[in-house]
């Protein structure tokens, strides 16, 4: 549970629906997150969950409804400005800068606050440098606190899984967002690893009051850090509210158990 | 009107001819995922080799039978580049699994290198004719609508004709046969075709034996037309923007591609060269092309590629 | 390799981010550069100069702003002889129609034109990637092909194409001898090094990494895919036009457009790919390497 106090709605997602060719990805989902809120979003694979944060992301448009965020609404979302607003995400199936090592990734997702222009990063002098300098010790700070300092140099190709989602984190870190969009930030780790990564998703929670949207498929993760939660099953919505609430739902139960006939 | 008929319909026949040349490049792409650059050196190569046996075999075995030389010349010359094939699988594609497009690409324009290379020391650099008895007469057709009849090249003809038969024939074969699928598969994902049993070598030996039974009926038609000389290898370089028209992965986009440039450019050069000073015709079909791809960058029957995130 | 790289703690990060972090490395470029400037002038041969190190540093120099577009923006181009051709033609026209134009001014301003010629060029590349760009490239190269050998305007009237430049001046100092064209030519490869090297070091070039690697990715960061492939094709085609300019001026003297055809555009990819795509100081290893194979054969 996040221990800051929950405040207003911040991201009010209304009426979404998205479909690629015949196939209807997402129906008339309507949901809100409120700020400093731990909001997860749950349900069985190919439910949409994906499909929904691309759609805040811009990644992709929906053909029907509106994104409200901080008051403002849009019909689909512009990945850029998305970004400029203070939205930030980590992949899936990961989707760091496989050229690159892990401080030039996360020093990417610094790129939104370098302002100096071309001629002066080519001559690299005064204002360039110490641009530079102000930013590498900002990722520096991220990277101790995601624990990855020994990998720094490293290209992000050659580490393994769980410490790639670490530097995938991180780059979102380093946007300093508002919201973080997770995207299953614990798939494929084993009960160390993701302990680990609770402890960093609770304490950007806690420290910086970053509101978390979470995708996760561990009932006991989603049950014990988030304040509510969305359930998704084919595109459609069936539960919102408290993980307990959620928890006794019975559609919720039967859309993950079955039900007997 | 007549004049315009004219320049239209040579330009479906050329457009004919260097869809021949780009079904190489599909050929290629669709069953291994590489881009050939080498198909123009092909070309040549192999229109070389045509053009060289036929001289020698009257001269080394002494038979003057016209059909009967050429028929033994091409099936030499096919020989020769089945034996192509299967050197570059050996020594180039099947160390190159699965590696990055640049790379194949690259290792692509080092098998032209070397083909221009090596086909000019055992063939010989100088300019060789090839006859297969492809009517060289112009005809003129229909005399009573338009006076003096609309000029036809009947070599141009007879070479569109073959190259639709082949080109239907290929398609046929890709969409029908077992081994299209298996190539389309090794097109996909060299590794994945290779775990469930495809043997990836001898279907890159037959690909690359058919592009270039492609390759030696093109070099001997254009070869027949223009001579076999350098130059020809650079005839490839047209077909690129047909390739691109059509999209890479498309047979009967080669042909649609094709015949849209070949008609596109003739009848530029001969209403909008002037204007421009003339010469127009080696860059208008790129021109063309990359207006194309901005509109639709997958070409006219390319897939679409999505990016899943 | 051949020397130890631990022990060299960094205490600051300016120490780390330079850009020969370990201290052999610098010594040893240093080292090259100074024996490059001071020492081969007096050692090498005039044929040495003039067949084998004026092209080895001009090659290298288009190689270089090759690499930022294929290398680290992960751009094909196939067009590069005819951004040369466009620096260099865009030079000599500078020189000889503007009283009193400085060599230096000509050469760079050449590579001026050259980068608004790729800019246009580039445009393609916003819609379509890989092997589909890279045909579109050849759009350039042939267009620039027709356009020298056709348009009288830009060759000055001459009628294949075909110009050449007077003596080169340079504040004063006449660039004449093969020596003074080697340090004329060093004195650009050694700053455009330099400034691509941080450039690349710096966002811009992990922006353009950035859109190498995962297009996708990089927009939802907030990089912009149009800045950033346009700014490859401008900064990539300014230095291939300012080396087209030397090519020109410094080593041919006289020149027609098929100096600059698509073999030039295709050994250059070669030089590109061979010495490792996304290495500056591979621009210079593999031009070493092919200028020599290329000389013996």
């Amino acid at each position: 549970m996040s221990r800051r106090s929950i405040g207003e709605v911040m991201l009010d997602v209304k009426n979404i629906s998205l479909s690629f060719g015949g196939v209807k990805a997402l129906t008339d989902i309507s949901f809100n997150v409120r700020e400093h809120e731990i909001r997860a979003i749950i349900g069985p694979n190919g439910a949409g969950k994906s499909s929904m944060l691309n759609c805040i992301n811009g990644v992709y448009t929906p053909q029907q409804g509106s994104i409200t965020f901080r008051g403002k609404t849009f019909d689909h979302m512009n990945s850029r400005e998305v970004a400029e607003m203070g939205i930030a995400r980590t992949f899936q199936n990961l989707a760091l800068f496989k050229g690159m090592n892990v401080i030039d990734n996360i020093m990417s997702g610094r790129n939104l606050k370098m302002k100096t222009n071309i001629f002066q990063q080519a001559l690299r002098i005064g204002a360039a440098e110490r641009e530079e300098q102000a930013h590498r010790e900002v990722v520096e700070r991220i990277i101790d606190f995601l624990e990855i300092q020994a990998w720094r140099k490293t290209p992000v190709a050659r580490l393994p899984y769980g410490l790639q989602k670490r530097v995938d984190l991180g780059r979102a870190l380093a946007m300093e967002p508002q919201v973080l969009l997770l995207d299953e930030p614990m798939a494929g780790m084993n009960i160390e690893e993701k302990q680990d990564m609770c402890r960093f998703v609770l304490d950007v929670n806690d420290q910086f009051g970053t509101t978390i949207v979470l995708i996760e498929h561990d009932m006991g993760v989603v049950m014990d850090i988030s304040d509510r939660v969305v359930v998704l099953d084919y595109g459609k919505k069936i539960g919102d509210g408290t993980p307990d609430e959620v928890r006794s739902n019975e559609e919720v139960i039967s859309a993950y158990l079955g039900t007997s006939h | 009107m007549g004049p315009f008929l004219e320049t239209l319909i040579g330009g479906l026949m050329t457009g004919m001819l260097y869809s021949l040349v780009a079904l190489g490049f599909v050929l290629i792409f669709k069953a291994s995922g590489v881009f050939n650059f080498a198909q123009g050196a092909m070309v040549l190569f192999a229109a070389l080799a045509m053009a060289r046996f036929a001289e020698w075999i009257p001269a080394l075995l002494g038979i003057e039978h016209k059909v009967l030389v050429n028929l033994m010349a091409f099936i030499l010359a096919m020989g020769v580049m089945i034996m192509l094939a299967w050197v570059v699988e050996r020594f180039v594609l099947g160390k190159l699994v699965n590696q990055e497009g640049v790379t194949l690409l690259m290792a692509t324009l080092g098998i032209t290198y070397f083909m221009d290379g090596f086909g000019q020391t055992v063939f010989g650099s100088d300019i060789y004719k090839i006859d297969v008895g492809l009517p060289k007469e112009p005809m003129f057709l229909l005399e009573d609508v338009f006076q003096g009849g609309i000029l036809v090249n009947q070599e141009e003809l007879s070479a569109a004709i073959i190259a639709a038969a082949l080109v239907a024939l290929l398609a046929a074969f890709f969409q029908y046969t077992g081994t299209g699928r298996a190539l389309r598969a090794v097109a996909d994902d060299h590794q994945a075709a290779q775990s469930i049993g495809i043997p990836l070598e001898r279907i890159w030996v037959i690909v690359w034996s058919v592009a270039g039974f492609v390759a030696l009926v093109a070099g001997i038609i254009w070869g027949s037309k223009l001579g076999v000389q350098f130059s020809l290898s650079q005839v490839a370089l047209k077909a690129l923007p047909v390739v691109i028209l059509g999209g890479l992965t498309s047979v009967p986009g080669a042909i649609v591609g094709g015949l849209i440039i070949g008609v596109g450019e003739k009848l530029s050069e001969v209403y909008i060269g002037p204007m421009l000073g003339g010469g127009i015709e080696i860059w208008f079909a790129y021109a063309l092309a990359l207006l194309f791809l901005l509109v639709r960058p997958q070409g006219l029957y390319g897939e679409k590629i999505i990016d899943r995130v | 390799m051949l020397y130890r790289e631990n022990g060299q703690f960094k205490t600051s990060y300016q120490a780390d981010q330079q850009i020969f972090p370990i201290a052999q490395d610098r010594y040893l470029i240093l080292a090259l550069i100074a024996a490059a400037a001071i020492v081969v002038p007096f050692i090498a041969s005039e044929y040495v100069f003039r067949a084998l190190l004026i092209p080895f540093l001009i090659l290298s120099l288009a190689a270089l702003g090759l690499n930022i577009l294929v290398g680290y923006c992960g751009q094909i181009s196939l067009g590069t002889g005819g951004f040369m051709a466009v620096g260099a033609y865009a030079a000599y026209n500078l020189l000889v129609r503007i009283e009193g134009m400085p060599a230096v001014v000509a050469i760079l301003l050449g590579g001026v034109f050259a980068m608004a010629f790729g800019v246009v060029f580039g445009i393609p590349s916003l819609r379509i990637k890989g092997l589909y760009l890279a045909v579109a490239t050849l759009a350039a190269q042939f267009f620039c092909d027709w356009a020298f050998l056709r348009i009288k305007w830009l060759t000055n009237d001459s009628a294949s194409g075909s110009v050449s430049v007077p003596e080169l001046m340079v504040f004063g100092w006449n660039v004449d001898t093969p020596i003074d064209k080697y340090l004329f030519c060093l004195g650009f490869v050694v700053i455009f090094a330099l400034l691509a090297k941080n450039l690349v070091r710096g966002h811009t070039g992990r922006e353009w990494m950035a859109i190498r690697d995962m297009d996708v990715a990089a927009a939802v960061i907030g990089i912009r895919p149009v800045y950033a492939k346009l700014t490859a094709f401008a900064v990539s085609s300014f230095i291939v036009g300012v080396a087209g300019a030397l090519w020109g001026f410094v080593h041919l003297g006289s020149w027609e457009p098929a100096a600059f055809n698509i073999t030039r555009s295709f050994d250059l990819l070669f030089m590109v790919i061979i010495g490792g795509l996304g290495s500056i100081m591979g621009s210079f290893f593999r031009r070493g390497l092919y200028c020599d194979r290329a000389h013996r054969a």
